[in-house]
Protein backbone atom coordinates (compact mmCIF):
# COMPACT_ATOMS: atom_id res chain seq x y z
CA UNK A 1 0.00 0.00 0.00
CA UNK A 2 1.41 3.36 -1.04
CA UNK A 3 0.84 6.46 1.06
CA UNK A 4 1.75 10.15 1.09
CA UNK A 5 2.04 12.48 4.09
CA UNK A 6 -1.25 13.08 5.80
CA UNK A 7 -2.92 9.86 4.58
CA UNK A 8 -4.88 7.99 7.20
CA UNK A 9 -3.57 4.42 7.22
CA UNK A 10 -6.05 2.96 9.66
CA UNK A 11 -8.46 3.93 12.38
CA UNK A 12 -8.26 0.62 14.22
CA UNK A 13 -7.04 0.99 17.78
CA UNK A 14 -5.12 -2.31 17.84
CA UNK A 15 -2.29 -0.95 15.71
CA UNK A 16 0.80 0.73 17.08
CA UNK A 17 2.54 3.59 15.31
CA UNK A 18 6.05 2.90 14.00
CA UNK A 19 8.48 4.91 11.88
CA UNK A 20 6.93 7.13 9.28
CA UNK A 21 3.61 7.44 11.08
CA UNK A 22 2.17 9.64 13.75
CA UNK A 23 -1.08 10.19 15.57
CA UNK A 24 -2.81 13.41 16.49
CA UNK A 25 -2.75 13.59 20.24
CA UNK A 26 -6.38 14.61 20.40
CA UNK A 27 -8.52 12.68 22.83
CA UNK A 28 -10.58 10.06 21.01
CA UNK A 29 -8.71 10.38 17.72
CA UNK A 30 -7.22 6.95 17.07
CA UNK A 31 -6.10 7.47 13.48
CA UNK A 32 -2.65 6.31 12.35
CA UNK A 33 -1.45 8.91 9.86
CA UNK A 34 1.48 8.59 7.45
CA UNK A 35 4.20 11.23 7.66
CA UNK A 36 6.29 10.26 4.62
CA UNK A 37 5.63 9.13 1.06
CA UNK A 38 6.37 5.44 0.72
CA UNK A 39 5.31 1.85 1.22
CA UNK A 40 3.35 0.73 4.27
CA UNK A 41 5.08 -2.14 6.08
CA UNK A 42 2.91 -3.76 8.69
CA UNK A 43 4.83 -6.00 11.09
CA UNK A 44 2.21 -7.75 13.20
CA UNK A 45 0.53 -4.92 15.08
CA UNK A 46 3.17 -2.33 14.25
CA UNK A 47 2.63 -0.10 11.24
CA UNK A 48 5.67 1.52 9.66
CA UNK A 49 6.01 3.46 6.45
CA UNK A 50 9.25 2.96 4.58
CA UNK A 51 10.10 6.14 2.64
CA UNK A 52 11.46 5.88 -0.90
CA UNK A 53 14.51 7.96 -0.12
CA UNK A 54 15.95 8.67 3.26
CA UNK A 55 19.15 9.35 5.08
CA UNK A 56 20.75 6.30 6.61
CA UNK A 57 19.35 5.19 9.98
CA UNK A 58 21.92 2.96 11.62
CA UNK A 59 21.34 -0.31 13.45
CA UNK A 60 23.89 -2.05 15.63
CA UNK A 61 25.85 -4.54 13.58
CA UNK A 62 25.40 -2.90 10.19
CA UNK A 63 28.39 -2.80 7.86
CA UNK A 64 29.03 0.66 6.50
CA UNK A 65 31.48 2.43 4.24
CA UNK A 66 32.32 5.95 5.35
CA UNK A 67 34.65 8.82 4.66
CA UNK A 68 36.82 10.43 7.33
CA UNK A 69 35.72 14.01 7.71
CA UNK A 70 37.73 15.22 10.67
CA UNK A 71 40.49 14.11 13.01
CA UNK A 72 39.77 15.10 16.61
CA UNK A 73 41.14 14.27 20.02
CA UNK A 74 41.08 10.47 20.39
CA UNK A 75 38.45 10.03 17.66
CA UNK A 76 37.65 10.49 14.01
CA UNK A 77 34.45 11.99 12.59
CA UNK A 78 33.13 9.86 9.77
CA UNK A 79 30.64 10.94 7.14
CA UNK A 80 28.14 8.13 6.53
CA UNK A 81 25.18 9.67 4.71
CA UNK A 82 23.20 9.77 7.96
CA UNK A 83 21.55 12.53 9.94
CA UNK A 84 24.59 13.23 12.04
CA UNK A 85 28.22 12.40 11.53
CA UNK A 86 29.40 9.10 12.96
CA UNK A 87 32.24 8.70 15.40
CA UNK A 88 35.15 6.27 15.28
CA UNK A 89 36.96 6.24 18.60
CA UNK A 90 40.66 5.59 18.79
CA UNK A 91 39.89 2.73 21.15
CA UNK A 92 37.69 1.09 18.49
CA UNK A 93 40.43 0.50 15.94
CA UNK A 94 43.12 -2.16 15.79
CA UNK A 95 46.57 -0.84 16.46
CA UNK A 96 49.43 -1.69 14.17
CA UNK A 97 51.03 -4.94 15.13
CA UNK A 98 47.82 -6.25 16.62
CA UNK A 99 48.78 -5.18 20.09
CA UNK A 100 46.20 -4.95 22.82
CA UNK A 101 47.20 -2.07 25.00
CA UNK A 102 45.98 1.18 26.43
CA UNK A 103 46.10 4.04 23.93
CA UNK A 104 48.82 6.46 24.90
CA UNK A 105 49.45 10.09 24.03
CA UNK A 106 51.80 8.91 21.29
CA UNK A 107 48.92 7.02 19.70
CA UNK A 108 46.83 10.17 19.75
CA UNK A 109 49.48 12.14 17.93
CA UNK A 110 49.92 9.38 15.40
CA UNK A 111 46.21 9.25 14.51
CA UNK A 112 46.69 11.04 11.24
CA UNK A 113 49.16 8.43 10.13
CA UNK A 114 46.42 5.82 10.43
CA UNK A 115 43.45 7.66 9.00
CA UNK A 116 43.27 11.21 7.74
CA UNK A 117 40.62 13.43 6.18
CA UNK A 118 39.31 11.99 2.94
CA UNK A 119 40.16 8.34 3.61
CA UNK A 120 37.46 5.73 2.99
CA UNK A 121 36.92 3.07 5.60
CA UNK A 122 34.69 0.06 6.08
CA UNK A 123 33.43 -0.38 9.62
CA UNK A 124 30.67 -1.88 11.69
CA UNK A 125 28.24 -0.01 13.89
CA UNK A 126 28.95 -0.57 17.54
CA UNK A 127 26.38 1.66 19.16
CA UNK A 128 23.50 3.98 18.28
CA UNK A 129 23.15 6.96 20.59
CA UNK A 130 19.90 8.57 21.74
CA UNK A 131 20.08 11.39 19.20
CA UNK A 132 20.72 8.98 16.34
CA UNK A 133 24.48 9.41 15.95
CA UNK A 134 26.51 6.26 15.41
CA UNK A 135 29.65 4.86 16.99
CA UNK A 136 31.71 2.71 14.67
CA UNK A 137 34.43 0.13 15.17
CA UNK A 138 36.91 -1.61 12.90
CA UNK A 139 37.94 -4.29 15.33
CA UNK A 140 38.14 -7.03 12.75
CA UNK A 141 40.51 -7.70 9.91
CA UNK A 142 37.65 -7.41 7.47
CA UNK A 143 37.28 -3.72 8.22
CA UNK A 144 39.70 -0.86 7.93
CA UNK A 145 40.99 1.62 5.40
CA UNK A 146 39.90 0.98 1.83
CA UNK A 147 42.55 1.16 -0.84
CA UNK A 148 42.26 1.01 -4.57
CA UNK A 149 38.76 0.83 -5.93
CA UNK A 150 35.61 2.76 -6.69
CA UNK A 151 32.88 4.03 -4.42
CA UNK A 152 29.29 4.38 -5.67
CA UNK A 153 26.65 6.25 -3.72
CA UNK A 154 23.04 5.08 -3.83
CA UNK A 155 20.09 5.60 -1.52
CA UNK A 156 20.28 3.53 1.70
CA UNK A 157 16.75 2.23 1.08
CA UNK A 158 18.04 0.27 -1.89
CA UNK A 159 20.51 -1.85 0.04
CA UNK A 160 18.90 -5.14 1.04
CA UNK A 161 19.70 -6.17 4.59
CA UNK A 162 21.55 -9.45 4.45
CA UNK A 163 23.76 -11.59 6.69
CA UNK A 164 26.78 -10.81 4.61
CA UNK A 165 27.59 -7.51 2.96
CA UNK A 166 31.06 -8.24 1.68
CA UNK A 167 31.06 -10.38 -1.43
CA UNK A 168 33.57 -11.65 -3.95
CA UNK A 169 31.60 -11.61 -7.17
CA UNK A 170 32.27 -14.25 -9.78
CA UNK A 171 33.06 -11.56 -12.33
CA UNK A 172 36.33 -10.88 -10.55
CA UNK A 173 35.68 -7.99 -8.19
CA UNK A 174 34.87 -7.80 -4.55
CA UNK A 175 32.17 -5.46 -3.34
CA UNK A 176 31.11 -4.13 0.01
CA UNK A 177 27.44 -3.13 0.04
CA UNK A 178 27.46 -0.64 2.88
CA UNK A 179 24.08 -0.36 4.58
CA UNK A 180 24.38 3.40 4.33
CA UNK A 181 24.23 3.36 0.57
CA UNK A 182 27.95 3.60 -0.12
CA UNK A 183 29.05 0.65 -2.24
CA UNK A 184 32.74 -0.10 -2.53
CA UNK A 185 34.03 -1.98 -5.58
CA UNK A 186 37.62 -3.17 -5.68
CA UNK A 187 39.75 -5.86 -7.28
CA UNK A 188 39.50 -9.28 -5.63
CA UNK A 189 40.59 -9.14 -2.03
CA UNK A 190 42.89 -11.91 -0.98
CA UNK A 191 41.54 -13.36 2.25
CA UNK A 192 43.55 -12.47 5.33
CA UNK A 193 46.07 -15.13 6.17
CA UNK A 194 47.72 -15.66 9.50
CA UNK A 195 50.84 -13.85 8.41
CA UNK A 196 48.84 -10.71 7.82
CA UNK A 197 47.00 -10.98 11.11
CA UNK A 198 49.11 -8.27 12.65
CA UNK A 199 48.21 -5.76 9.98
CA UNK A 200 45.48 -3.87 11.76
CA UNK A 201 43.67 -3.08 8.51
CA UNK A 202 45.44 0.18 7.77
CA UNK A 203 47.78 -0.87 5.04
CA UNK A 204 46.42 -1.76 1.66
CA UNK A 205 47.67 -3.33 -1.50
CA UNK A 206 49.48 -0.74 -3.57
CA UNK A 207 50.04 -3.03 -6.55
CA UNK A 208 48.84 -1.32 -9.76
CA UNK A 209 45.42 -2.57 -10.81
CA UNK A 210 45.35 -4.21 -14.25
CA UNK A 211 43.37 -2.70 -17.11
CA UNK A 212 40.99 -5.68 -17.21
CA UNK A 213 40.23 -5.31 -13.53
CA UNK A 214 39.62 -1.61 -14.01
CA UNK A 215 37.17 -2.31 -16.80
CA UNK A 216 35.32 -4.86 -14.70
CA UNK A 217 35.12 -2.44 -11.80
CA UNK A 218 33.81 0.26 -14.13
CA UNK A 219 31.18 -2.08 -15.55
CA UNK A 220 30.01 -3.16 -12.09
CA UNK A 221 29.77 0.48 -11.06
CA UNK A 222 27.65 1.40 -14.04
CA UNK A 223 25.46 -1.67 -13.57
CA UNK A 224 24.82 -0.63 -9.97
CA UNK A 225 23.90 2.88 -11.12
CA UNK A 226 21.44 1.40 -13.65
CA UNK A 227 19.76 -0.63 -10.93
CA UNK A 228 19.66 2.36 -8.58
CA UNK A 229 18.08 4.57 -11.24
CA UNK A 230 15.18 2.12 -11.44
CA UNK A 231 14.95 1.59 -7.68
CA UNK A 232 15.88 -2.09 -7.77
CA UNK A 233 17.13 -3.50 -4.47
CA UNK A 234 20.86 -4.14 -4.44
CA UNK A 235 22.35 -7.38 -3.23
CA UNK A 236 24.99 -9.75 -4.53
CA UNK A 237 22.68 -11.66 -6.87
CA UNK A 238 21.06 -8.62 -8.46
CA UNK A 239 24.43 -6.95 -9.02
CA UNK A 240 25.86 -10.15 -10.50
CA UNK A 241 22.90 -10.56 -12.87
CA UNK A 242 23.03 -6.94 -13.92
CA UNK A 243 26.72 -7.35 -14.68
CA UNK A 244 26.04 -10.46 -16.77
CA UNK A 245 23.29 -8.78 -18.75
CA UNK A 246 25.47 -5.75 -19.37
CA UNK A 247 28.21 -7.70 -21.15
CA UNK A 248 26.40 -7.08 -24.46
CA UNK A 249 27.20 -3.41 -24.24
CA UNK A 250 30.29 -1.35 -23.70
CA UNK A 251 30.72 -0.21 -20.12
CA UNK A 252 30.26 3.46 -20.98
CA UNK A 253 26.96 2.85 -22.80
CA UNK A 254 25.37 1.61 -19.61
CA UNK A 255 24.98 5.19 -18.50
CA UNK A 256 22.39 5.99 -21.16
CA UNK A 257 18.72 5.68 -20.19
CA UNK A 258 17.48 3.17 -22.79
CA UNK A 259 20.36 0.77 -22.28
CA UNK A 260 19.84 1.05 -18.52
CA UNK A 261 16.10 0.21 -18.76
CA UNK A 262 16.81 -2.78 -20.94
CA UNK A 263 19.41 -4.18 -18.60
CA UNK A 264 17.16 -3.62 -15.58
CA UNK A 265 14.25 -5.40 -17.31
CA UNK A 266 16.40 -8.40 -18.13
CA UNK A 267 17.85 -8.48 -14.62
CA UNK A 268 14.38 -8.40 -13.08
CA UNK A 269 13.26 -11.23 -15.38
CA UNK A 270 16.24 -13.30 -14.27
CA UNK A 271 15.48 -12.63 -10.62
CA UNK A 272 11.84 -13.66 -11.20
CA UNK A 273 13.01 -16.89 -12.79
CA UNK A 274 15.22 -17.56 -9.82
CA UNK A 275 12.32 -16.96 -7.44
CA UNK A 276 10.04 -19.09 -9.62
CA UNK A 277 12.43 -21.99 -9.41
CA UNK A 278 13.06 -21.60 -5.70
CA UNK B 1 -7.28 52.40 -21.14
CA UNK B 2 -7.79 51.28 -17.59
CA UNK B 3 -6.65 47.86 -16.53
CA UNK B 4 -9.64 45.62 -15.88
CA UNK B 5 -8.99 42.80 -13.48
CA UNK B 6 -12.37 41.27 -14.07
CA UNK B 7 -14.48 41.84 -17.16
CA UNK B 8 -18.25 42.16 -16.99
CA UNK B 9 -18.63 38.59 -18.26
CA UNK B 10 -16.51 37.38 -15.37
CA UNK B 11 -13.22 36.76 -17.18
CA UNK B 12 -9.82 37.88 -16.00
CA UNK B 13 -7.03 39.23 -18.16
CA UNK B 14 -5.64 35.83 -18.99
CA UNK B 15 -9.08 34.36 -19.70
CA UNK B 16 -9.55 32.61 -16.37
CA UNK B 17 -12.65 32.72 -14.24
CA UNK B 18 -12.37 34.25 -10.81
CA UNK B 19 -11.87 30.96 -8.94
CA UNK B 20 -9.74 29.23 -11.55
CA UNK B 21 -6.13 28.26 -10.93
CA UNK B 22 -3.37 28.48 -13.50
CA UNK B 23 -2.04 25.28 -15.03
CA UNK B 24 0.09 23.37 -12.52
CA UNK B 25 2.90 21.12 -13.63
CA UNK B 26 5.49 19.52 -11.40
CA UNK B 27 8.33 17.02 -11.31
CA UNK B 28 9.88 15.31 -8.30
CA UNK B 29 13.46 14.18 -7.99
CA UNK B 30 14.98 16.43 -10.65
CA UNK B 31 18.47 16.40 -9.09
CA UNK B 32 20.44 13.35 -8.05
CA UNK B 33 22.81 15.32 -5.86
CA UNK B 34 20.27 16.75 -3.44
CA UNK B 35 18.43 14.59 -0.91
CA UNK B 36 15.16 15.84 -2.35
CA UNK B 37 14.25 18.14 -5.22
CA UNK B 38 11.25 19.34 -7.17
CA UNK B 39 10.32 21.67 -9.99
CA UNK B 40 6.95 23.33 -10.21
CA UNK B 41 5.23 25.58 -12.71
CA UNK B 42 2.04 27.43 -11.87
CA UNK B 43 1.19 29.30 -15.04
CA UNK B 44 4.36 31.19 -15.82
CA UNK B 45 5.80 31.16 -12.32
CA UNK B 46 8.55 28.56 -12.36
CA UNK B 47 10.39 27.57 -9.22
CA UNK B 48 13.03 24.97 -8.42
CA UNK B 49 13.43 23.58 -4.90
CA UNK B 50 16.22 21.43 -3.45
CA UNK B 51 16.34 19.97 0.04
CA UNK B 52 19.50 18.83 1.77
CA UNK B 53 19.29 16.91 4.97
CA UNK B 54 18.82 16.18 7.67
CA UNK B 55 22.58 16.43 8.01
CA UNK B 56 25.28 17.48 10.41
CA UNK B 57 25.00 21.24 10.96
CA UNK B 58 27.48 23.32 9.00
CA UNK B 59 30.00 25.62 10.64
CA UNK B 60 27.89 28.78 10.49
CA UNK B 61 24.88 27.20 12.13
CA UNK B 62 26.56 25.01 14.70
CA UNK B 63 25.76 27.39 17.55
CA UNK B 64 22.10 27.80 16.59
CA UNK B 65 21.15 24.15 16.43
CA UNK B 66 18.85 23.15 19.33
CA UNK B 67 19.59 19.88 21.11
CA UNK B 68 16.09 18.44 20.82
CA UNK B 69 14.94 19.77 17.45
CA UNK B 70 16.36 20.25 14.03
CA UNK B 71 17.26 23.59 12.52
CA UNK B 72 15.48 24.50 9.30
CA UNK B 73 17.56 26.76 7.11
CA UNK B 74 15.89 28.31 4.09
CA UNK B 75 17.59 30.05 1.18
CA UNK B 76 15.57 31.91 -1.38
CA UNK B 77 17.04 33.31 -4.54
CA UNK B 78 15.54 34.97 -7.57
CA UNK B 79 17.38 34.59 -10.84
CA UNK B 80 18.39 37.79 -12.60
CA UNK B 81 16.28 36.81 -15.61
CA UNK B 82 13.17 35.93 -13.62
CA UNK B 83 11.43 39.29 -13.69
CA UNK B 84 10.16 41.61 -16.37
CA UNK B 85 13.50 43.45 -16.40
CA UNK B 86 16.88 41.90 -15.81
CA UNK B 87 17.93 42.69 -12.26
CA UNK B 88 20.93 41.21 -10.53
CA UNK B 89 19.90 40.34 -6.99
CA UNK B 90 22.74 39.53 -4.59
CA UNK B 91 22.33 36.50 -2.35
CA UNK B 92 21.61 38.22 0.95
CA UNK B 93 19.24 40.91 -0.22
CA UNK B 94 16.38 42.10 1.96
CA UNK B 95 13.46 40.68 0.01
CA UNK B 96 15.09 37.28 -0.38
CA UNK B 97 15.86 37.06 3.31
CA UNK B 98 12.33 38.07 4.25
CA UNK B 99 10.84 35.45 1.96
CA UNK B 100 13.23 32.84 3.31
CA UNK B 101 12.29 33.68 6.88
CA UNK B 102 8.58 33.35 6.08
CA UNK B 103 9.05 30.01 4.36
CA UNK B 104 11.14 28.73 7.25
CA UNK B 105 8.39 29.73 9.65
CA UNK B 106 5.79 28.02 7.47
CA UNK B 107 7.57 24.69 7.37
CA UNK B 108 8.25 24.61 11.07
CA UNK B 109 4.53 23.98 11.37
CA UNK B 110 4.65 20.73 9.47
CA UNK B 111 8.10 19.16 9.62
CA UNK B 112 8.36 16.96 12.70
CA UNK B 113 11.53 18.58 13.96
CA UNK B 114 11.65 16.58 17.19
CA UNK B 115 12.58 13.50 15.17
CA UNK B 116 15.83 15.06 13.99
CA UNK B 117 17.61 16.44 17.04
CA UNK B 118 20.82 18.37 16.47
CA UNK B 119 20.48 18.17 12.69
CA UNK B 120 20.02 20.75 10.00
CA UNK B 121 17.64 20.71 7.06
CA UNK B 122 18.37 23.11 4.17
CA UNK B 123 15.57 24.19 1.84
CA UNK B 124 16.96 26.00 -1.20
CA UNK B 125 14.58 27.76 -3.55
CA UNK B 126 15.41 29.27 -6.88
CA UNK B 127 12.87 31.35 -8.81
CA UNK B 128 13.45 30.87 -12.52
CA UNK B 129 10.50 32.88 -13.71
CA UNK B 130 8.37 35.12 -11.55
CA UNK B 131 4.79 35.76 -12.64
CA UNK B 132 3.03 36.41 -9.36
CA UNK B 133 2.28 34.31 -6.27
CA UNK B 134 5.98 33.73 -5.67
CA UNK B 135 5.50 32.83 -2.02
CA UNK B 136 2.72 30.37 -2.77
CA UNK B 137 4.53 28.54 -5.53
CA UNK B 138 7.77 28.47 -3.49
CA UNK B 139 5.96 26.79 -0.62
CA UNK B 140 4.43 24.23 -2.97
CA UNK B 141 7.83 23.51 -4.53
CA UNK B 142 9.43 23.12 -1.11
CA UNK B 143 6.67 20.72 0.01
CA UNK B 144 7.30 18.47 -2.98
CA UNK B 145 11.05 18.56 -2.43
CA UNK B 146 10.64 17.66 1.26
CA UNK B 147 8.39 14.74 0.36
CA UNK B 148 10.98 13.60 -2.19
CA UNK B 149 13.68 13.76 0.50
CA UNK B 150 11.69 11.50 2.81
CA UNK B 151 11.50 14.07 5.61
CA UNK B 152 8.62 13.37 7.99
CA UNK B 153 5.85 15.93 7.81
CA UNK B 154 2.43 16.07 9.41
CA UNK B 155 0.83 16.93 6.10
CA UNK B 156 1.50 18.66 2.79
CA UNK B 157 1.81 22.44 3.05
CA UNK B 158 -0.05 24.03 0.16
CA UNK B 159 -0.16 27.76 -0.40
CA UNK B 160 -2.22 29.97 -2.63
CA UNK B 161 -2.87 33.65 -3.19
CA UNK B 162 -6.01 35.67 -3.81
CA UNK B 163 -7.04 39.20 -4.49
CA UNK B 164 -10.30 41.12 -4.60
CA UNK B 165 -11.80 42.90 -7.64
CA UNK B 166 -15.31 44.29 -7.88
CA UNK B 167 -16.26 42.33 -4.79
CA UNK B 168 -15.20 39.02 -6.34
CA UNK B 169 -12.20 37.07 -5.07
CA UNK B 170 -9.62 36.25 -7.72
CA UNK B 171 -7.61 33.12 -6.93
CA UNK B 172 -3.95 32.51 -7.90
CA UNK B 173 -3.00 35.97 -9.04
CA UNK B 174 -0.34 36.66 -11.63
CA UNK B 175 2.20 39.46 -11.85
CA UNK B 176 -0.04 41.96 -13.63
CA UNK B 177 -2.87 41.43 -11.16
CA UNK B 178 -0.34 41.86 -8.36
CA UNK B 179 1.05 45.12 -9.61
CA UNK B 180 -2.36 46.78 -9.96
CA UNK B 181 -2.25 47.51 -6.26
CA UNK B 182 -5.22 45.65 -4.86
CA UNK B 183 -4.98 43.75 -1.62
CA UNK B 184 -3.26 40.38 -1.99
CA UNK B 185 -3.70 37.63 0.56
CA UNK B 186 -1.35 34.62 0.58
CA UNK B 187 -2.02 31.71 2.86
CA UNK B 188 -0.47 28.32 3.52
CA UNK B 189 -2.64 25.45 4.79
CA UNK B 190 -2.34 21.84 5.91
CA UNK B 191 -5.00 20.49 3.49
CA UNK B 192 -5.85 17.16 5.12
CA UNK B 193 -5.84 18.52 8.64
CA UNK B 194 -7.67 21.63 7.47
CA UNK B 195 -5.47 24.12 9.30
CA UNK B 196 -4.03 27.44 8.19
CA UNK B 197 -0.38 27.82 9.14
CA UNK B 198 0.57 31.13 7.55
CA UNK B 199 -1.20 34.19 6.18
CA UNK B 200 0.23 37.32 4.66
CA UNK B 201 -1.71 40.34 3.48
CA UNK B 202 -0.26 43.00 1.21
CA UNK B 203 -2.35 46.09 0.77
CA UNK B 204 -5.52 47.20 2.50
CA UNK B 205 -8.60 45.12 2.96
CA UNK B 206 -11.86 45.87 4.69
CA UNK B 207 -12.69 43.71 7.69
CA UNK B 208 -15.91 42.49 6.05
CA UNK B 209 -14.07 41.30 2.97
CA UNK B 210 -11.56 39.23 4.92
CA UNK B 211 -13.84 36.23 5.41
CA UNK B 212 -14.66 36.00 1.73
CA UNK B 213 -11.12 36.24 0.47
CA UNK B 214 -9.85 33.77 3.08
CA UNK B 215 -12.45 31.23 1.96
CA UNK B 216 -11.36 31.70 -1.64
CA UNK B 217 -7.72 31.12 -0.72
CA UNK B 218 -8.54 27.97 1.20
CA UNK B 219 -10.55 26.63 -1.74
CA UNK B 220 -7.64 27.47 -4.04
CA UNK B 221 -5.26 25.57 -1.76
CA UNK B 222 -7.48 22.50 -1.82
CA UNK B 223 -7.53 22.63 -5.63
CA UNK B 224 -3.74 22.88 -5.83
CA UNK B 225 -3.49 20.06 -3.30
CA UNK B 226 -5.56 17.73 -5.47
CA UNK B 227 -3.28 18.30 -8.43
CA UNK B 228 -0.02 17.92 -6.50
CA UNK B 229 -1.22 14.88 -4.58
CA UNK B 230 -1.99 13.09 -7.88
CA UNK B 231 1.54 13.76 -9.09
CA UNK B 232 3.13 12.56 -5.87
CA UNK B 233 1.08 9.35 -5.85
CA UNK B 234 2.06 8.59 -9.42
CA UNK B 235 5.68 9.31 -8.66
CA UNK B 236 5.59 7.01 -5.61
CA UNK B 237 3.88 4.29 -7.64
CA UNK B 238 6.48 4.44 -10.41
CA UNK B 239 9.43 4.48 -8.03
CA UNK B 240 8.15 1.83 -5.65
CA UNK B 241 7.25 -0.52 -8.51
CA UNK B 242 10.61 -2.24 -8.36
CA UNK B 243 11.05 -1.97 -4.60
CA UNK B 244 8.89 -4.96 -3.84
CA UNK B 245 10.22 -7.17 -6.64
CA UNK B 246 13.37 -8.40 -4.97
Amino acid sequence: MLVTPGDVITEDTIYMKGHGTYGTNIEGDKRVIASVAGVVEPINKLICVKPLKTRYNGEVGDVIVGRIKDVQQKRWKVETNSRLDSVLHLSSVNLRGGELRRRSAADEFAMREYLKEGDLISAEIQQVHADGSLSLHTRSLRYGKLGQGCCVVVSPSLIKRRKNHMHNLSCGVSIILGNNGYVWISPLVKTATDSEAGDGGFDFDKEPVTADDRETICRVRNAILCLAKHSVMLYDTSVQYAYDKSLDYEAKHLLSDDVASEIVDRTLMEIDLLKGNA
Amino acid sequence: MSLELLSDEGYRMDGRKANELRRVRCNLGVFQQADGSAYIEQGNTKILAAVYGPHEPSQNFRSQVPHDNCLINCEYSQAAFSGVERKNRPRGDRKGQEMAAHIKQTFEASIQTTLYPRSQIDICLQVLQSDGSDYAVSVNAATLALIDAGITMKDYIIACSASLAKGVSLVDINHVEESVGCAELSAAVLPKLGRIVYTELNGKLHEDEMGQILEAVEAGCQDVFHVLEQHVREHVKDTAANFAVS
